[in-house]
C-alpha cells in the first residue's frame, strides 16, 4: 500500500509570490519523513502541495514535478479530489465533524462521497480504523456519541482513524501534536510508529525531539528572510541530520543555535 | 532591564492614586436597596397623582428620581465607583422597562381583543355571503399560508444558493456587486416590491390582473435579501478546518458544501429563514395591490384573487359595513392568528435548531 514520492525542482506559488523554491527530495515508502524548520519556511506549504490541499487558496499553483510511485500528481487532467483520496492528511488542530457521531466521523470519507456500503462492512471498517488509531478501546461503547465530546488527544486520533479509513497510500501530518498535551502526544507518536508499516508518513513538526523520536528521514527547510522563498536545505537520515549534518545552517538549527 | 522595570512601576503608581483620592468605603447598601428606592419613589408618585399632578410629569419625574435616588444613596454609603455602577444599572433597567411597555401593551391589546373570535367558526368559515355576525378567516388564513409558502419556496433556494456562491465561490467584482445589490434590495420599500410584481404581471396578462402568485413574487423580492444575509453570516462562521478536513478525505467541493458546510450551519439557516418568513408574513401593502381581496376560499394562486390575513384585517377594520362591531372583532382575531403563526414558526425553528445543531454529549 505504501508508496514512494519523488519531488523534482518543485516551486510553489501563491499568485506572484514564490513560497517554496526548488525542492528536490525522495520520500521513501513505509518510512516516516519529518520536515523541520523555522516558522514561515514553507514546510507546511510543501506538505499541503503533496495532496494539492494548498490549492484551496485561490491563485496557488506549482511548477516542477511531484510523482507518487511514478504517477504525476500534477499531470493535466488529474483531479485534485482523486489525489486526496490517495494522500490523506491530519491537521494541526483536531477537526472532527461536529454534526457527526464518532462512528460517522470514521466513515466520513465514505458517507460524504455517498458511497454505499452495508452496515457489516462499515462496522468492520470502523473497528479496524479505530483499532489502527489506538482509539477502539476508549470509544467502543459510545460510537453513537458526538466526536466533539472526546478529549483533544482522542479527537486527534479520531481524525487519524478518519484519514486511514479511506485507505490512502500516504499520510500527511501537519504538526499533529502541537495542540496536545505530552501524554496525548506520546500516544500519537506511538501510533505513528505503528502506522508506518502500512503507510508512507510525512510529518511537519516544530518539535525537534519529536522529529528525532518518530522519523527515519528528516528534511530541513529554511528561509533567508521575509518575502524570500523557503528552500530545502538538507535531507538525510534522521540520525545523520541530528548528529553530523553537512550544512552549517542545519547544525545551528538542530542544536538550538539558530539566528 | 532598568527601563523595562521603571515603566510598570510608573503605571502601578498611577493606579494607586485612584483608590487613595476616593475615600475607601466599608459601607454597603442592603441587597434590596434598588427595590426600596423603587418602592419609595412609587409611593410618592401615587401621592402626587392623588394631589392632582399630571400623570406624564409624575412618570417622567419618578423614573428620574429613581435613578438619582439610588445613585445618591450609594454615593453617601458606598463611594463613587459603586454609585456609578448603581446609576448605570438603574439607567439600563429603566431603558429595559420603557422598551417593554409597547411590546407588552401590544401583546395585551391583541390577545384581549382578538380572543373574542377565537372560536371554531373563525377557523373554518370564510366570509362568503356573511353580513354582520359570524363569518371567519379561513380563506385569509389559507391565502396567507399559500402565498407566504410559495414566496418561501421561491426565495429560500435562491437565497441559499446566492449565499453559498458569495461565501464559497465568489471572489472579485461579481461577488462585490451581488453583495451591493443585496444591500440595495434590503432597503426596497414593500409597496415598491408590490408595484414591481403588478408591473411585471401586467406585461403578460394586461391591466387589472390579481393573482396569488403575484403576491408571492412581491414577497420574494422582500424575502431574498433577508435570506441571503442571514445564511451568508451562518456559512461564514463554519470553521475553515471542517472544509479542509472534508477536502483531505477526497470529497469534492460541492459535496463538502452540501454535506459539511450547510449541514453544520443548518440550525442557524433555519432560524434565518424563519426570521425572513416572519418579516414578510405580515406585509399588507404589496398584497393589497397584488392579491386583491375576496370573501370566498381560493386555493389556486394561479387563478383569481386571494385573501390574506393582513389584508383581511385591514379591510375588516376600515370597511366594517353596516354593523361594525363583529367586523372589528374579526380584524383583531386575524391579527392574533397572524401573531400565533409567527410564534409557531419561531418554535419550529427552535425545534430544528435543537435537533440539528452540533452536540458535545
Amino acid at each position: 500500500m505504501a508508496k514512494s514520492i519523488e519531488v523534482r525542482d518543485l516551486n510553489i506559488y501563491y499568485g506572484a509570490f514564490r513560497a517554496v523554491e526548488g525542492v528536490t527530495m525522495s520520500i521513501r515508502p513505509a518510512q516516516v519523513t519529518a520536515l523541520i524548520g523555522p516558522s514561515g519556511c514553507g514546510k507546511s506549504t510543501f506538505l499541503r502541495s503533496i495532496n494539492r490541499m494548498h490549492e484551496v487558496i485561490p491563485g496557488a499553483y506549482v511548477e516542477g514535478s511531484l510523482t507518487l510511485n511514478g504517477n504525476d500528481l500534477y499531470a493535466p487532467g488529474t483531479d485534485p479530489v482523486s489525489v486526496r483520496r490517495q494522500v490523506g492528511m491530519v491537521f494541526q488542530r483536531p477537526n472532527p465533524f461536529p454534526t457527526m457521531s464518532i462512528y460517522d466521523n470514521v466513515v466520513a470519507g465514505y458517507k460524504l462521497n455517498s458511497r454505499k456500503a452495508s452496515k457489516t462492512v462499515t462496522d468492520e471498517l470502523v473497528e479496524r480504523s479505530l483499532r489502527g488509531a489506538n482509539l477502539w478501546n476508549e470509544v467502543k461503547d459510545r460510537l453513537d456519541k458526538p466526536g466533539a465530546g472526546l478529549s483533544g488527544g482522542q479527537q486527534q486520533r479520531l481524525c487519524i482513524a478518519r484519514a486511514i479509513a479511506v485507505q490512502p497510500d500516504v499520510l500527511l501530518m501537519d504538526e499533529p501534536c502541537s495542540a496536545l498535551d505530552p501524554i496525548s502526544t506520546l500516544a500519537i507518536e506511538d501510533l505513528i510508529n505503528e502506522l508506518k508499516t502500512e503507510y508512507t508518513i510525512v510529518i511537519v513538526t516544530h518539535n525537534m525531539q519529536q522529529a528525532a523520536r518518530v522519523s527515519d528521514y528528516t528534511g530541513f527547510f529554511n528561509i533567508e528572510g521575509t518575502g524570500k522563498p523557503g528552500k530545502l536545505v538538507e535531507m538525510d537520515e534522521t540520525k545523520t541530520i541530528f548528529s553530523q549534518p553537512r550544512e552549517k545552517a542545519t547544525e545551528d538549527y538542530v542544536s538550538g543555535r539558530f539566528g | 532591564m532598568t527601563t523595562s522595570t521603571s515603566k510598570p512601576a510608573g503605571t502601578v503608581g498611577a493606579g494607586e492614586v485612584g483608590p487613595a483620592t476616593s475615600s475607601p468605603s466599608p459601607g454597603k447598601l442592603p441587597p434590596r436597596a434598588p427595590w426600596l428606592v423603587v418602592g419609595a419613589v412609587a409611593s410618592v408618585a401615587v401621592l402626587l397623582l392623588f394631589v392632582g399632578v399630571s400623570p406624564a410629569l409624575v412618570v417622567i419625574g419618578g423614573l428620574a428620581a429613581n435613578i438619582l435616588g439610588i445613585c445618591l444613596w450609594s454615593r453617601l454609603v458606598e463611594g463613587r465607583r459603586a454609585a456609578t455602577d448603581r446609576m448605570v444599572t438603574a439607567v439600563v433597567a429603566t431603558a429595559f422597562v420603557i422598551a417593554m411597555i409597547p411590546l407588552v401593551s401590544l401583546l395585551y391589546t391583541v390577545v384581549s381583543r382578538g380572543a373574542a373570535r377565537m372560536d371554531a367558526a373563525f377557523f373554518t368559515n370564510s366570509m362568503l355571503g356573511v353580513v354582520g355576525e359570524g363569518g371567519g378567516a379561513y380563506h385569509a388564513i389559507m391565502g396567507t399560508l399559500i402565498v407566504t409558502g410559495l414566496a418561501a419556496l421561491i426565495s429560500v433556494p435562491i437565497g441559499i444558493m446566492t449565499a453559498v456562491y458569495l461565501v464559497e465561490y465568489g471572489k472579485g467584482r461579481l461577488a462585490r456587486s451581488i453583495t451591493f445589490l443585496v444591500d440595495v434590495m434590503t432597503g426596497i420599500p414593500s409597496i415598491v416590491a408590490g408595484l414591481f410584481a403588478v408591473a411585471l404581471f401586467q406585461l403578460f396578462f394586461g391591466p387589472g390582473i390579481r393573482l396569488g402568485i403575484m403576491g408571492a413574487v412581491a414577497l420574494t423580492v422582500l424575502m431574498i435579501p433577508v435570506v441571503v444575509r442571514s445564511v451568508e453570516e451562518m456559512l461564514k462562521i463554519v470553521p475553515n478546518e471542517l472544509r479542509e478536513a472534508s477536502y483531505a478525505l477526497g470529497v469534492s467541493k460541492w459535496r463538502t458544501i452540501v454535506k459539511v458546510v450547510l449541514r453544520t450551519s443548518v440550525a442557524g439557516i433555519a432560524t434565518g429563514i424563519t426570521l425572513a418568513v416572519a418579516r414578510v408574513i405580515g406585509e399588507t401593502a404589496p398584497l393589497l395591490i397584488t392579491l386583491g381581496a375576496v370573501t370566498g376560499v381560493n386555493f389556486n394562486p394561479f387563478e383569481g384573487r386571494m385573501s390574506s390575513l393582513p389584508v383581511f384585517s385591514y379591510y375588516s377594520y376600515v370597511a366594517p359595513g353596516a354593523s361594525p362591531a363583529p367586523s372589528i372583532d374579526r380584524a383583531w382575531a386575524a391579527a392574533l392568528v397572524l401573531m400565533l403563526i409567527v410564534m409557531a414558526l419561531s418554535l419550529l425553528a427552535r425545534l430544528i435548531s435543537y435537533l440539528f445543531s452540533p452536540k458535545i454529549r
